[in-house]
Formats: C-alpha cells, structure tokens, sequence
C-alpha cells in the first residue's frame, strides 16, 4: 500500500514538472512496482489518470488555458477510439502488447528528449513546419 | 455536412482514443502538439484543453477495461490520488527549476524500461 501511494506521488510530480501525462510512468510502475501484468497495468492506469486530468483541468481552467467545448468534443469524438483501443488490447497476445507498448514508450523517450534540448534556442523556425492537415 | 474543423478534431480524438485503450495512457503525447500543429493552438491552452479530453477518453477506456475486468480498483485509487498531490507539486516546482535534466533522464528511463520489455525472459 505504500508502495502504491509512493509511486503515484513520484509519478504525479514528474508528470506535473514534464507535462507528459501520468500514464507513460503509471504502467511500468505498476508492472515493475506493484506485479500486475501489462494489461491489468494498462487498465489500471487509465483509472489514476481521471482525477489527475480532473485536477489539471480545473486547475488550468483557472488560468483560462481550456478550451472546454473543444476539450468536451476530443473526447466525445473519441470514444469509439478508446472503445476500440482497449478492445484490441484485450484482444492481442500479451507479449505483444508488451512490445508494442515499449515500442510506444521509446517513440514518448524521443519525443520528451527533442524537446528538452530544442527549448534552450527558441528557434523562430519551429512556428513555420506545420504540415498539412490530414 | 461535419465542418473541417470537426473532421480534424475527430481524426485527434480517434487516434488519442486508441492509443489511451491500447497503451493505458491519456493521450496527450498525441493530443498536445496536434492541437498546436492542426488547430493552431499555443502550447499552454492546448495542453490545458488536452486534460479536458482525456478526462472523457480515460474514463472511456477506463470503463471498457473495468468491463474485462482488468482494472485494479484499489490500487487505481492508490496511486491516483496521490498523483494528484504530486502533480501540484510538480507544476509548482516547474516555474522554480531547470526541467532539461529531468527531462532527459526522464527521457533515458522510459528507454531503459521500454528496452527491458523488449528482452524476452
């Protein structure tokens, strides 16, 4: 139990400090601290991540950075998305939702570490690269 | 007729849906930098407008999995709270400091993790 409530006080201030969402550290702290298994991780995950993106929510709100009818349509719009997402890792052996999440985590590893380096020169070239919508 | 607006939107919802069902995270890594890219959102409101989401699509997911019988409650509730704790903590601490060390052993041990995943045994 101490555990458990360690490790989401140590995920919550990195997500807090990074802005990367709980769930990249939830899962692996799950499996690696607490021994649930990738799916049971997963699924557990998706349940810590409510109150924080609750708090955050309202917590941002308060400084005027949501846009709550856009915010409420991302997510009605992605039900089906998530319906499906974790239909199929129900669905999948578990060995291979293990490597497609690892593959996942190393694209989240490269993504958290271009922006760490890129933020020190704040190019005035990275306003220009928007690519076409899809 | 869905505006053009809409079509975008649904296609970052879709895919931020998948990813949170598929991998037991909120999306956001996704979300974030479309709504700046696509929707010509600024980094702050777009994160902001990010949680809103994936209040909506966590908890989606967050159901499907519980209907599998996957979830943890107790663990869930464990962890999250806490989290919360932390995550002021964390937004406070991060208009004090330097977030570029951090960010790259951060960085390091998500690789660290995700390669001892790919290793079989």
């Amino acid at each position: 139990m101490i555990e458990a409530v360690a490790i989401g006080l140590l995920a919550g201030v990195v997500a807090g400090l990074l802005g990367v969402g709980g769930g990249a550290l939830f899962v692996p702290a799950l499996t690696l601290g607490l021994g649930l298994s990738q799916l049971d991780a997963e699924a557990t995950s998706l349940l810590a991540i409510i109150p924080v993106a609750l708090v955050g929510t309202w917590r941002q709100h308060g400084h005027g950075n949501v846009d709550l009818r856009t915010g409420a349509l991302l997510g009605v719009l992605g039900v089906g998305g998530a319906v499906a997402g974790a239909a199929i890792a129900n669905a999948v052996p578990q060995r291979a939702l293990e490597v497609s999440f690892a593959v996942f985590m190393l694209f989240v590893a490269w993504r958290v570490a271009r922006r760490a380096l890129r933020a020190d020169p704040p190019g005035p070239a990275t306003a220009s690269r928007a690519p076409a919508p899809p | 007729m869905p505006s053009r607006r809409t079509l975008t939107l649904a296609a970052i919802g879709t895919a931020a849906g998948l990813l949170s069902g598929l991998f037991g995270i909120g999306g956001g890594i996704l979300i974030v930098p479309l709504l700046v890219l696509w929707c010509g959102f600024g980094e702050r409101l777009a994160t902001g407008t990010s949680l809103a989401a994936i209040v909506v699509i966590a908890s989606v997911a967050a159901a499907v999995h519980g209907a599998y019988g996957n979830v943890h409650v107790r663990d869930g509730i464990l962890i999250g709270v806490p989290a919360v704790v932390g995550v002021l903590i964390g937004t406070e601490l991060q208009q004090r400091i330097s977030t570029k060390a951090i960010s790259l052993v951060f960085a390091a041990l998500l690789a660290v993790v995700a390669v001892d995943l790919l290793i079989p045994g």
